[in-house]
């Protein structure tokens, strides 16, 4: 039988490989969003896991909203993107420094 | 080995790769197809802890509408690939380091005893008849109500966001522009011109 704890390292896998991918394209906006949608994955992965093996839907609702939220938030951040390189043509993180943060 | 167990070990394995294949290849449209497979292979571990319901939503909505959009987006812009992968190979050693110490330190807890098949054994089997998308909806709709019709204008409101974001007003349109002719005046269309009388012959 498969344990709790595998799919808890699988999803902190997923997350770690994540992690790694933000900074090792930390210049390429789109890499970045899919590292985001990445992370978002390991989480909901953990939350089925548990979800399965406590007997509680309550988990696969969660994931359901997370997909939600997820799926507006790459829609905004691409069309974001898309402005951005109309008016920059450059999606280069250190060519977008005009707040002057 | 039970064909379970074969089956997930497999499935991990070949996410673990496509994962890691998503954050180190070069070219951006070959990231969002190993995304594509990150993404179709977790699906069906999805399907091996009975989550149908979730699995086909997210072969639906993300491998068919998310990644289709970051592939049209990918292909939309014209990238000067090797500029933006500058510096790959210098935040290289940290940002494995930070990954690894992230993994330990989950490791460690995830292994630690209250997880593992004797603290937590695997639920039995759910019967033939048991429907999850069924099971889903009845929460959904009942204690999840109101969140369910947050989501429903979150969805709204993201579709107004980005059409309003990526809308670009067109000049070479010939349409009419009321406002316009409601304020014309009479000294913008109308020039008197003053001229000599001629005289005839």
């Amino acid at each position: 039988m498969i344990a709790l704890s595998d799919y808890l390292i699988l999803g902190a896998i997923l997350f770690a490989l994540s992690v790694a991918g933000i900074f090792l394209n930390r210049k390429n906006v789109i890499i970045l969003l899919m590292s985001i949608e990445l992370m978002l994955l390991a989480v909901n992965l953990n939350f089925i896991a548990f979800s399965h093996y406590m007997n509680d839907l309550a988990g696969q609702v969660f994931v359901f909203f997370i997909l939600t939220v997820a799926a507006a938030e790459s829609a905004i951040g691409l069309a974001i993107i898309i402005v951005l390189f109309r008016r920059r043509h450059t999606i280069n993180i250190q060519d977008l420094d005009s707040l002057k943060g | 080995m039970t064909f379970e167990q074969f089956a997930f070990y497999f499935l991990a394995s070949v996410a673990v790769i496509a994962a890691g294949l998503v954050i180190t290849v070069r070219n951006p449209v070959r990231a969002a197809m190993f995304l594509i497979l990150t993404f179709f292979t977790v699906a069906v571990i999805w399907l091996l802890l009975e989550a149908e319901f979730l699995a086909i939503v997210l072969v639906l909505v993300y491998v068919g509408a998310v990644m289709v959009l970051f592939l049209f987006v990918v292909m939309m812009l014209d990238i000067d690939v090797d500029q933006l992968r500058e510096g790959f190979a210098e935040y290289l050693p940290i940002g494995a380091t930070v990954a690894v110490i992230i993994l330990l330190q989950l490791a460690i807890i995830f292994t630690s005893g209250p997880f593992d098949i004797e603290q937590m054994p695997a639920p039995a089997a759910a019967a033939a008849d048991y429907g999850n998308t069924h099971q889903l909806g009845l929460l959904l709709y009942t204690y999840y109500v109101y969140p369910f019709e947050l989501a429903a204008v979150l969805l709204l409101l993201a579709m107004v966001a980005a059409i309003s974001l990526g809308l670009r007003g067109r000049s070479s349109s010939k349409r009419q522009k009321p406002e316009e002719q409601v304020r014309v005046r009479k000294q913008d269309r109308l020039r008197i011109v003053k001229m000599n009388a001629e005289k005839q012959d």
